[in-house]
């Protein structure tokens, strides 16, 4: 098992209360899929969409400023068998349903 | 895990609105609108993530107070926020005033407060329902545009109007005056009963929206019953006919999502709890002395209610109630349900008398079952050449396409296929 950590980029908010519970709804159910699979290593956590940035000569910034559709909106850390098997997981995600995107990547390994 | 049923999001959004629209005044009503919409997203983030909590309710509310500080910090040079005075001033001031606006005792009004200024006396009726919709229940313009059955551009603009004139008026509606609380109160009852009548007879091609729409009336209703000048016998009565009329929606489509008249309706499929309801809410509405057309609608429902077979339904006591509802709130679509009633009791030529005798058909001409009607007294005569003929003219005026494949399976009737139903009565 290897694992792997998907960050949710984009995705159009819901224009309604009744959607966003809709949307919440598939959310909850996608996680307890994974989880009683075996394949939710940590939820992880949402993120705010914008921060600070620090530069190089540590000048700090607001940002970043992506666009819309690439700003990281929270990530997951997920076990799975293979790069295949993760993106296989990553294509229930309701995001997808809503112009966002998956990113998955591989966990760095090493042995030592 | 929330009920998915329990439509929380849309319950809570309209109490976040309108204790915002309170506290921001209702001239900043887009801002307050902002607020909730930013108190929702988050929401929608973190329980994604995190689960849902164990307050919802007060998550979100406390949400909606952080994200109205933001904005309050944001804006307070900017535009003036009566409700909070001087405590704009500095921020040692902002977070405690605005804590204390938020207080449950507070905020216990501020649905009802809403629910009476968006029935403003300036508003079309069709308006203010529109309002209720999208501030209180939280409807999408997409979403009041499909419950209405109307374009997305002209629900856009009626709404445009109607929050301008509400966001003209100088504050929110005073509950505190009983003279102004009792004279807006038809106009609120009146709003809700549109509102579940949109969701009843509406033509909204999806049942879902039917449900929803019914239960929002009813929910709203309800929170009319609490306050103690809202609690009126009218007020009773309009839930009563809410509650019987909404046993009846789990049987007015059969499986195949096909509306079906009354006569053929299952009634073992109706909502045993909602009917026991709505009787407990029309004895609580013969408390005093006043008799409204709400009280009629509801005693002619009770009287369905109570016939344990179709047969068994007591048409002369219906008859009779429409009488009454004739005299006191006349309208062509009550003299054809009356005259309907009449064909139940005495026949469908009696019925077809009273039609001619009694109904504007010209007011009706853009209603499907004003000639459905017509059709199935003459099919119940003999005369399905006749009755033919009006069915096509229904089938021409239908709205949906569950309407339409129902005057299909009337057409279908005359041919002699499928079995004879009575009346059209939904």
């Amino acid at each position: 098992m290897s694992e792997f950590v998907f960050l949710y980029r984009g995705g159009d908010r819901p224009e309604s209360p009744e959607l966003m519970q809709q949307v919440l709804q598939k959310w909850m159910a996608w996680f307890n899929t994974l989880t009683e699979k075996g394949h939710v290593v940590a939820r992880g956590q949402p993120l705010e969409r914008s921060g600070k940035v620090v530069n190089n000569g540590k000048t700090v910034t607001d940002g970043p400023f992506a666009e819309a559709k690439d700003v990281v909106g929270g990530y997951s850390l997920i076990n799975a068998r293979d790069i295949s098997e993760a993106a296989e997981l990553a294509k229930g995600c309701p995001i997808l349903e809503r112009g966002g995107r998956v990113e998955v990547r591989p966990v760095m390994k090493f042995d030592m | 895990m929330i009920d998915p049923i329990d439509h929380l999001f849309r319950r809570e959004s309209g109490r976040i609105a309108a204790t915002v629209a309170r506290i921001f005044g209702v001239r900043n009503l887009a801002l307050a609108e902002d607020v909730v919409q930013e108190a929702f997203c988050r929401a929608l983030e973190v329980w994604s993530f995190r689960g849902v909590p164990r307050n919802p309710s007060a998550w979100l509310m406390a949400t909606a107070k952080n994200c109205a500080l933001d904005v309050l910090r944001r804006e307070r040079t900017a535009r003036s926020f009566a409700a909070l005075g001087d405590a704009l001033q500095s921020e040692w001031t902002l977070a405690p005033a605005l804590e204390e606006l938020f207080e449950p005792q507070a905020i216990r009004d501020d649905l009802l407060r809403m629910m009476f200024s968006c029935c403003h006396p300036r508003l079309h009726e069709t308006a203010q329902v529109a309002l209720i919709l999208h501030i209180l229940c939280g409807f999408s313009v997409a979403e009041v545009a499909s419950a209405f059955v109307s374009g997305h551009a002209a629900i856009e603009k009626r709404l445009t109007r109607a929050k301008k004139v509400l966001a003209k008026s100088p504050a929110l509606f005073d509950l505190s005056a009983p003279t102004d609380f009792s004279r807006r109160l038809p106009a609120v009852q009146r709003a809700l009963y549109l509102l579940f009548n949109e969701g009843y007879h509406g033509a909204a091609p999806d049942a879902a929206v039917h449900t929803d729409l019914c239960g929002e009336a009813r929910r709203l209703a309800g929170v009319l019953l609490e306050h103690p000048f809202g609690a009126t016998p009218a007020t009773f009565a309009l839930a009563a006919l809410m509650s019987l009329n909404s046993a009846r929606l789990p049987a007015r489509l059969d499986s195949a999502g096909n509306l079906v008249a009354l006569a053929g309706q299952d009634r073992a499929s109706w909502d045993q709890e909602l009917v026991a309801e709505g009787l407990g809410l029309l004895g609580l509405s013969a408390s005093g002395t006043e008799i409204s057309a709400y009280h009629i609608e509801a005693a002619i429902a009770s009287v369905h209610a109570a016939a344990a077979r179709t047969e068994d339904i007591d048409w002369r006591a219906i008859v009779s109630l429409y009488d009454q509802l004739m005299r006191m709130a006349p309208s062509p679509i009550v003299a054809l349900n009356r005259a309907i009633a009449i064909a139940q009791a005495d026949g469908p030529e009696r019925g077809l008398a009273e039609v001619h005798a009694a109904v504007d058909g010209q007011r009706l001409s853009t209603y499907p079952f004003y000639p459905a009607a017509l059709g199935e007294f003459e099919l119940r005569l003999g005369r399905s050449a006749a009755a033919r003929e009006h069915f096509r003219a229904a089938r021409a005026l239908t709205r949906s396409q569950m309407e339409r494949r129902f005057i299909d399976q009337r057409l279908r009737a005359c041919d002699g296929g499928g079995e004879l139903r009575t009346g059209s009565e939904r």
